[in-house]
């Protein structure tokens, strides 16, 4: 193990702790108004994640059928929609994206 | 109780291995094609534990961008966080300091789906995020092994398909939250932000710019709609 790569990995392991503890160990009680807004995070955050991969998956927007990624997004979000366990929804989507590499 | 609603955690989690196991062992495995040694691969999984993280900045240590470029990127890549951790915060506000510390440490994308999802539903506790860091974490450091080791072995598991693991996981975990009107145009305004802003702004800031200003529009539609 290097000296410098060892300082590199305590630093991003440092800094994305305290990411992670800032405001679970400094907020309390969260006022309304900024709960209200907190409330929508977690959807927010999930789609953030991925809709640039599924719309633009090599940086521009590809709505074609080309766009592997896309076309099992969609299939994978009509199965998820019809309430089926995540395992069988993942699932589906991982079929689809081998089946339209393969053909 | 408290073992109940550990196991529950992990129960909940274990689903979502299909999407994390891949990762890591390509992780395992572009950290020792890129030039790391086994041991500083497996420690990056070890004592990190944020997936895109490590996965950026395994070019730069090689490059040698330096420890102020990696810690921001950690930073940047990372800042997300502060808006997972702030809306779990009043959920944990009855835990001890301590407590709260090591949760933190185990809060990756995929726990804190599974936990919020159980807190807004009324059940949280710390015993059911514990399951769920716990079997995160123990998955996220043995792939990464598992890529160390067969590194030599097969080719990069993100090659065939499987880097649309990560989508379709969270595309699991979102679509059946879209059940009111204020939820479907969160979803749609972070889309577009998202996109947009992917396209035009380099590097990951695009998740925390689309982060706020969609949960900020949520927050103006004010309360009336949200009943789920």
């Amino acid at each position: 193990m290097r000296f410098e790569i060892l300082m590199n990995i305590l630093a991003m392991a440092v800094v994305t702790f305290v990411t992670r503890f800032a405001s679970i160990g400094l907020l309390g009680d969260v006022p309304a108004g900024l709960g209200r807004f907190l409330k929508h995070v977690p959807i927010a955050i999930l789609t953030a994640l991925i809709a640039p991969a599924l719309f633009a998956p090599n940086g521009y927007i590809a709505l074609t059928f080309s766009n592997h990624y896309l076309l099992a997004g969609i299939v994978t979000a009509l199965v998820a929609y019809n309430r089926q366990p995540p395992i069988v929804t993942m699932g589906a989507g991982m079929t689809m994206i081998l089946v339209l590499r393969m053909m | 109780m408290q073992e109940k609603d550990f196991c529950k955690g992990v129960g909940d989690t274990i689903p979502l291995i299909v999407g994390m196991i891949p990762f890591g062992l390509a992780y395992g495995i572009l950290g020792k094609s890129i030039g790391l040694t086994s041991g500083e691969t497996i420690a990056m999984s070890i004592l990190v534990f944020a997936g895109s993280a490590q996965f950026i900045c395994l070019p730069m240590l090689m490059e040698g961008a330096g420890l102020a470029m990696v810690s921001f990127t950690t930073l940047l890549i990372n800042l997300r966080h502060l808006l997972m951790g702030a809306s779990l915060a009043p959920y944990m506000s009855g835990l001890s300091m301590p407590f709260k510390a090591l949760l933190s440490f185990g809060m990756a994308d995929e726990t804190y789906a599974v936990t919020i999802q159980r807190a807004q539903a009324g059940c949280y506790t710390g015993a059911y995020q514990l399951g769920s860091n716990a079997i995160c974490y123990l998955l996220w450091v043995m792939s990464t092994i598992g890529g160390v080791i067969l590194g030599d072995y097969i080719s990069d598991p993100l090659s065939w398909g499987l880097d649309f693991a990560m989508p379709a996981t969270f595309l699991a975990l979102l679509i059946p939250r879209l059940r009111d009107k204020a939820s479907v145009i969160v979803c749609l305004v972070a889309t577009v932000v998202s996109v947009g802003s992917a396209i035009l702004i380099p590097g990951k800031w695009y998740i925390i710019i689309a982060c706020l200003v969609a949960a900020m529009a949520g927050g103006l539609m004010g309360g009336k709609q949200d009943a789920i």
